[in-house]
């Protein structure tokens, strides 16, 4: 053999694929091969052990215009000739060892994939898992990581709209950064990731080509690491304004109608936008490694062919149209260069000065071995799962310390402190800022407008995968429901740790399933996603995390509701139950039993049907304009929901139900399927009828008051004081 | 009258700016590409916000060496209106047309959010269609908002009434707890000393549109079409 141990290994590739590849090859690679091979193959591009799982989500669906799966993203037709494009994706191993590029490259990396598909990004909105908030070195990354998104995201001029954070000690060395961008475009200037037809053109624009991010894929994104390791070279560097400059001319030139294919550069760098090119139009390509612009000297073709050097983009021009294509990047003053052309033989063919130095089928490249295992779920969990909650005893704090205590838990406070560091208006579109359930975007010269957020809960999702990934649907379009916006379309990122692992592997298994089920009953397609796994450091995996991106379409953006009280007076109901009195066994996996009993134990349930009645009825009531708030019940239950439409809208609430004796499951028990409204009184008997029309239960709390705020007997206290509780958590955490 | 909006490599307020003059005031307006020098078709121009050149080196540092700021120059000497917001301020104090210069917001971060400002002079060009002491809603959208001058310099604009509006509360009280970036004596916005160019940090194209939650950015684009309907030139 003509590679030793350690080099395969620095590749992330097992003797067996070596012999694999050496097999399809019928002759052994040299160096450079073997590096493409070694990106290719890896889990972060050729997803060795994700992909069986993945072909359970259904990948047809009327309404999209390309299916998941074809290129960087599925397409949505959102009627008129507009359509919209949206994925999610990771940058959780760069932003555990530089949290600052590794964030910002994040988002880099998922607005190239969408204007690569010549969409306009209108969008940005991320979810983000550290360790406890309270360690100097999670204090660290969170800092690092928002101060990356903020910088990066907000010099592009795409509001970032919202998002999530949540601190648990199973993110402690793993943090999680996923980022989240939407774009919409007219239907025919949809660019495909094709290489176009032989003898096309291949022409390179953007950043010179540096050797940073070599081995990203391969090396950092599809192994466990420990953090001792000095792996900052394997970090990409990011140049927002470069980007900036990119999404511009990229735009105009794909408006220009001149453009056959387009791909972005993003893991494994030019390695894998060319041969995934070539591989969409059935072709072959050939680069000369000389041809491509350097930002440093010395570096080698192997380098060359694998640094992931961020802010470059892969367009596939027809000859005759280059000259006009060339003038518009010159405009921008943006570099471009001819590095090859596109060939009717299918091999990937690289040249360094004319001479060849590697040739390998294209399909023997993208044909990365599959590893379907078996599935075992872990006993402890199961325990966990087993274990009943009916003797978890009543608080020995009071009903207001108790009420405190999770008001400023660092699940639950105020997120201002961050999305006030994100531009969350420019563009002049954002009808319903970050802060309440989903944000709200209209589309300029229509009366349409998109709802987006993100939701993942992986205390759910550690105690019952399946069940978990099927909440963090429901609540990602109940949501989008609350603002009176239908789900049209889903996209998830699903953050595990080591796969070869049979008890990781029985969560990933359960988490497709439960992700794919959920979203055939709510009609929302998985129109992209991506995977990160090998979350782990020194053998400690994170919590399963299936993080689900959901976007609603509002036909008459007029039409909306927020989730702040807005009147005095305004009745408040709960929708979804008729009663408040919880069974114990609601505390499942939430917030209160682990911030108060240090427990993560229980099994979450989900009545699928009352859900998508519960998230009908929202809408009709929205549309018929009788609701002025509308705020779903999630961590930290009732009490929680209640005050934080109360702080939003600085208006007070007087409740007029009564608790029994187990306040605490009443309170904060974590039943699904909920949401909090406000209206005025007038409004209560149509509200009342469609309710009864849809065969919802309902339930009276109470009142919203000028500024009292009292849930019962024992918290009875002025908004401001629970609101400046709420508002400085995390600000007094980090400082 | 006719709107210019300048585009410099980096800008995205543009579009929000344009926007509002085509859409909202149904005004005339064309696109000024950062290499255009002739600027004799327009009547005002606006340098809107972004990250010119991704404000590499120093916020607007090397804008201000792009050809079209040369004419815009000009343009400022010969009487004619222009409006910097944000980054677009940053550029006219860079390029010496207006005095002073934005430093990073005293707490090092940047900051997305609704901000009250006392109106202190309106009779300019920018400000008619306000009243003194009134409060306007305006949003601030940036990292280096924090607006610095020497004593005299600050003495000049008081005693000219050059500071346009000043960060406040809710009622007008100017502090420093109603101060978002550390901006010396609250200060948001300025003109220049004959009074046709003004430059502001917060961004006033955010708030023209009731769905976005407020429309006083109106008043300040609308104080500019009075002005012109008024009187022809100036």
């Amino acid at each position: 053999m003509r590679f030793d141990e350690q080099t395969l290994k620095n590749l992330s590739l097992t003797q067996y694929e070596y012999d694999l590849l050496v097999e399809k090859l019928g002759r052994e690679p040299n160096y450079i091969e073997l590096g493409l091979f070694g990106s290719l193959w890896s889990e972060h591009c050729g997803y060795q052990h994700s992909k069986p799982l993945l072909k359970k989500f259904q990948s047809d669906n009327p309404k999209l215009l390309v299916s998941a799966g074809e290129e960087n993203a599925g397409v949505v037709d959102i009627g008129d000739g507009d359509a919209i494009v949206f994925k999610i994706e990771s940058h959780n191993h760069p932003s555990a060892i530089e949290p600052y590029e590794g964030a910002a490259t994040g988002v880099g990396g998922i607005v190239r994939d969408i204007f690569a598909m010549g969409a306009r990004p209108v969008a940005l909105l991320n979810s983000l898992r550290f360790g406890p908030i309270h360690v100097e070195r999670n204090k660290y990354l969170f800092d690092g990581v928002v101060s990356g998104i903020s910088n990066y995201g907000n010099c592009l001029g795409i509001p970032n709209i919202g998002g999530e954070i949540y601190f648990s000690d199973s993110y402690t060395g793993n943090p999680l950064v996923n980022a989240m961008c939407i774009g919409v475009l007219k239907i025919e200037e949809l660019v495909k990731s094709s290489s176009g037809p032989a003898g096309n053109l291949l022409l390179l624009v953007g950043s010179g080509t540096g050797k940073d991010g070599i081995h990203g894929a391969s090396g950092l994104a599809s192994n466990t690491f420990d953090e001792e390791q000095e792996l900052r070279p394997t970090v990409q560097v990011g140049n927002p304004f470069l980007e900036k400059i990119l999404i511009e001319s990229c735009l105009e030139v794909v408006a220009s109608g001149r453009v056959d294919g387009l791909q972005d550069l993003g893991a494994a760098g030019l390695t894998s936008a060319s041969v995934e090119c070539a591989a969409n139009g059935n072709m072959g390509f050939e680069i000369d490694v000389s041809l491509i612009p350097r930002r440093e000297s010395g570096m080698e073709a192997y380098e060359v062919m694998l640094s992931e050097t961020q802010e470059r983009m892969l367009f596939s021009i027809s000859p005759e149209n280059l000259d006009y294509v060339c003038s518009i990047f010159e405009k921008w003053d943006i570099n471009h260069d001819v590095i090859g052309k596109v060939t009717s033989r299918e091999y990937a063919t690289i040249l360094e000065n004319g001479k060849l130095i590697a040739d390998v089928p294209i399909n023997i490249l993208t044909d990365a071995p599959l590893y379907t295992l078996e599935g075992v779920e872990s006993r402890d969990i199961i325990k966990a799962r087993e274990t009943s909650l009916e003797n978890i005893p009543l608080p020995q704090e009071s009903q207001m310390r108790v009420f405190f205590k999770l008001l400023s838990s660092a699940n639950i406070a105020s997120r201002e402190y961050v999305y006030t560091q994100y531009d969350h208006q420019v563009q002049t579109n954002t009808v319903i800022p970050p802060g309440g359930d989903a944000s709200l975007i209209r589309i300029k010269g229509t009366q349409k407008a998109l709802a987006a957020s993100t939701d993942g809960n992986s205390r759910f999702s550690y105690l019952d995968p399946y069940i978990g990934a099927k909440i963090a649907v429901a609540e990602a379009c109940r949501n989008i429901s609350c603002t009176g916006a239908e789900p049209i379309a889903i996209t998830n990122c699903l953050n595990f740790g080591n796969p070869q692992k049979p008890e990781v592997y029985y969560q990933l298994d359960k988490s497709v399933s439960g992700i794919s089920d959920m979203s055939l009953e709510f009609n929302a397609p998985v129109i992209s996603g991506n995977v990160s796994l090998y979350n782990e450091t020194q053998d400690s995996a994170i919590f399963p995390t299936p993080v689900i991106g959901a976007v609603g379409l509002l036909q008459n953006v007029e039409n909306h509701c927020g989730s702040a009280f807005e009147n005095q007076n305004d009745l408040v109901f709960l929708l979804g139950t008729n009663t408040i009195d919880l069974n114990l066994e609601y505390f499942a996996g939430s917030e209160f039993l682990e911030l108060i009993h240090n427990k993560i134990e229980g099994s979450p349930e989900i009545n699928i049907a009352l859900e998508i009645i519960l998230q009908k009825t929202c809408r009709e009531l929205i549309a018929s304009n009788l609701l002025n708030s509308c705020h779903d019940c999630s961590e930290g239950g009732l009490a929680i929901a209640i005050a934080e439409s109360a702080i939003l809208g600085n208006k007070g609430f007087v409740a007029n139900f009564e608790l029994n004796e187990r306040w605490d499951s009443a309170l904060f028990g974590e039943k699904q399927s909920r949401v909090v409204i406000s209206f005025h009184p007038s409004n209560l008997d149509e509200i009342l009828s469609i309710c009864n029309r849809f065969s919802l239960p309902f339930f009276e709390l109470g009142k919203v008051s000028s500024n009292r705020f009292k849930m019962s007997e024992f918290i009875d206290l002025n908004i401001e004081e629970i609101s400046n509780v709420w508002k400085t958590t995390l600000l007094n955490e980090l400082n | 009258m006719k709107f210019g909006v300048v585009v410099f490599p980096g800008t995205w307020s543009d579009v929000d700016c344009f926007h509002v003059i085509k859409d909202c005031l149904d005004q005339d307006v064309e696109y000024i590409w950062h290499k255009d020098t002739d600027l004799s078709k327009f009547d005002c121009i606006i340098l809107p916000g972004g990250f010119s050149y991704g404000d590499y080196l120093r916020c607007g540092a090397i804008a201000k060496f792009s050809p079209v700021m040369e004419s815009i120059k000009e343009f400022s000497e010969k009487g004619k209106a222009i409006i910097g917001i944000c980054n677009g301020f940053q550029i006219l104090c860079e390029s010496g047309i207006l005095p002073g210069v934005l430093i990073r917001n005293r707490d090092l971060k940047f900051r997305c959010e609704m901000t009250n400002l006392l109106v202190q002079n309106t009779d300019t060009v920018f400000t008619n269609r306000c009243d003194l002491d009134q409060v306007i809603q305006v949003p601030i959208s940036h990292g280096e908002g924090n607006y610095f001058v020497d004593n005299d310099t600050l003495n000049e604009l008081e005693k000219n009434n050059q500071i346009l509006f000043s960060y406040s509360s809710s009622i007008g009280e100017v502090s420093e707890i109603n101060n978002p970036n550390g901006s010396v004596m609250n200060i948001a916005g300025i003109v220049n000393q004959k009074g046709n160019v003004l430059g502001m940090m917060p961004h006033p194209e955010r708030v023209c549109d009731p769905i976005l939650g407020g429309t006083d950015g109106l008043k300040i684009f609308g104080s500019i079409l009075d002005h012109f309907s008024d009187s022809v030139s100036f």
